[in-house]
């Protein structure tokens, strides 16, 4: 069955400067997909998703989201696909100035035409899928790294992404929160068919969410595994995966 | 552009008791204020039930969302029966994990009358003077500990602190002392010139600068450049949870960031004000010579006449207070700073505004004092 494209990565390279992390990497990811972007520490995890978001530019190779080549695009076609993506940072990156709902608000009152009373309510609605209904007039620092985790991915899904992405969701969070988290983007893509992105090295978030996924090496500096982690745990193709995916080989 | 309501989302009455919503087509970022008005109209007291009816439903947003959101609501406070069985499941399911409200809200925000906020506000008062006290006990006897060679300030992180706010801040106080001496001729050479007697702007000048003028506008400039990067860079540790590390590991916070920037103001703030006192009186000069036609000579005979050690030495000691007061005011709100990018901003405010205020504070004591000693 041929599935729509999300996101297609071909021959991209990512670094800084001389400095390169991954070099000729080709993948896909399809609509409604929840994307594991895995590896260990130093294999340039995050910079992918810098290179996916925009923040930085490829070394080489291209990037295309929605059918939109985002190394070529101009700005104005990049600030299209930006409006229609959704990021949940590590620590939330909630602006600590505004309330929640101000935080959610704020793109919509920049992007869309709804009447301020729509935004507020829509403010609303956005905290309470992710189980924060009242909190709205809470500042960042009143409420736990979790809340704040799912108050951040609130303001991710406020203008109705097409795509979300995660920088390591479960990082920080409890077993039950981390859970949790997990729980609701399982929801979240389901309900809404959201394309998903998650980077993280946490196994029991890779095993429980992803359903495709590409482990990236530093040492080689390329894709050494894509597939469904649970397929990988199951055939593992090299040593590197089976011991990453078994915690260095633990049964 | 939002698009119109035609036909989208509609509220019909089926039966006496009964109300149909069909919902068709598109509906993306739709105004939903429109049927939700229609909606609550319909909704009388003799409606029992709402259907909603999606059949030829396409794509959908957060506004079809938060338009089912609301009518659950308002059904839920209405006691109507609402049926949503001919949506689409995943639309279903949202509406689901909207209402499964896991946590409530609470802050402890109780409401105070306004003879409690006093007495709250006064409670608060005396706490943050008892901090402020203990701040200054704890940095007196970290300066005991520094004197018994028991300190573990850093001498690299007081030798950054010295350079910071002594060479690297040369190149501001110089401009500003040159272009206040040159105000405070021109101001005074106005009045003197009614009396025929603009040389003594050569006076005015090294009296105003060394007594005075020298050091405030130093303290301005330092606790405007060192005071809040002070205050800024401690509150970004304190974010950053390093001053937790600090503490945890035995560390003084005192010793280790205080004592640093305290010593280095303490030397640098002396030596920026005999700089200022002495550009201010070029600045002074250039105006005197250059546009007010005294011979050089002349300026710089009078300006030495009118200089006297005493108010040399008042300015020095001004400044030196000054360097303690803007240290101080900026370590103790960086340490004070909230864990959060605002909390950084509203220390370095707080540090540039209380060094200011006790600066005006204390230059007014000393002046009382010295009229008192009859220096």
């Amino acid at each position: 069955m041929i599935k729509d494209i999300a996101i297609e990565a071909k021959n991209l390279t990512v670094g800084y400067g001389d400095y390169v992390l991954l070099k000729n990497a080709d993948y896909q990811v399809n609509k409604g997909d929840i994307f594991i972007i895995m590896g260990g520490s130093g294999c340039g995890k995050s910079s992918m998703l810098r290179v996916l978001t925009g923040l930085i530019e490829p070394l080489k190779g291209t990037v295309i989201i929605n059918g939109t080549d985002i190394t070529k695009a101009s700005e104005e076609e990049v600030q299209k696909i930006r409006e229609k993506s959704g990021i949940l940072y590590q620590s939330g990156a909630l602006f600590s100035s505004m309330t929640l709902a101000e935080n959610i608000m704020l793109p919509l009152q920049q992007y869309s035409d709804y009447s301020l009373s729509t935004i507020r309510e829509l403010a609303e609605l956005k905290l309470a899928l992710v189980g924060l209904k009242g909190f709205g007039d809470f500042y960042p620092s009143e409420i736990s790294g979790g809340m704040k985790k799912r108050a951040g991915l609130a303001r991710a899904l406020a203008m109705d992404p097409d795509i979300v992405y995660f920088d390591e969701p479960s990082a920080g969070l409890d077993p039950i929160s981390s859970r949790n988290l997990d729980d609701l983007i399982l929801e979240l893509n389901h309900s809404l068919g959201t394309t998903i992105v998650v980077v993280t090295h946490e196994l029991s978030s890779i095993f429980a969410i992803g359903n495709n996924s590409i482990f990236l090496d530093a040492q080689s500096k390329s894709i050494l595994a894509r597939g469904n982690p649970n397929d990988l745990l199951k055939n593992p193709p090299n040593e590197e995966v089976y011991k990453f995916l078994t915690r260095g080989g633990e049964k | 552009m939002q698009k119109k309501m035609q036909n989208v989302i509609d509220v019909e009455k089926v039966e006496s008791n009964r109300l149909k919503i069909i919902i068709s087509g598109d509906v993306l970022r739709q105004n939903i204020d429109t049927p939700f008005a229609v909606l609550q109209e319909s909704l009388t007291s003799d409606i029992k039930k709402v259907d909603f009816i999606a059949e030829n439903l396409e794509a959908w947003d957060s506004s079809l969302v938060l338009f089912i959101y609301d009518t659950r609501r308002l059904c839920q406070e209405k006691n109507v029966a609402l049926n949503m069985q001919h949506l689409p499941q995943n639309l279903q399911d949202l509406i689901g994990l909207a209402f499964a409200v896991d946590r409530n809200p609470s802050r402890g925000s109780e409401k105070f009358s306004t003879i409690e906020e006093i007495g709250k506000k006064t409670l608060e008062l005396k706490q943050k003077t008892a901090d402020v006290l203990n701040f200054i006990g704890n940095v007196l006897s970290g300066i005991g500990r520094c004197l018994r060679f028991n300190s573990i300030m850093r001498k690299i992180d007081f030798f950054a602190a010295l350079e910071d706010c002594g060479p690297k801040a040369i190149g501001i106080v110089c401009l500003i002392s040159f272009l206040i001496g040159l105000i405070l001729a021109f101001v005074g050479a106005v009045q003197l010139q009614t009396f025929g007697a603009q040389i003594y702007v050569a006076s005015l000048v090294t009296i105003g600068m060394c007594r005075i003028m020298g050091a405030i506008m130093v303290g301005v400039i330092m606790s405007g450049r060192t005071g809040s990067s002070y205050a800024a860079t401690i509150g970004t540790m304190q974010v950053n949870e390093e001053l937790d590390a600090l503490q945890t590991m035995g560390l003084s916070r005192i010793d280790f960031l205080v004592l640093p920037r305290l010593f280095a103001l303490m030397i640098a703030m002396p030596i920026l004000t005999m700089i200022s006192d002495f550009l201010g009186m070029m600045g002074g000069a250039f105006v005197g010579v250059f546009l007010m036609d005294i011979p050089y000579q002349e300026y710089w005979n009078y300006a030495f006449k009118a200089f006297r050690l005493n108010n040399f030495l008042v300015g020095l000691f001004h400044s030196f207070c000054f360097a303690i007061i803007i240290s101080l005011c900026g370590c103790y709100s960086g340490l004070k700073c909230e864990k959060n990018a605002d909390g950084v901003g509203k220390a370095t405010t707080k540090s540039v505004v209380c060094a200011i205020v006790w600066m005006i504070v204390v230059t007014g004591i000393i002046t009382v004092i010295c009229q008192e000693l009859g220096i």
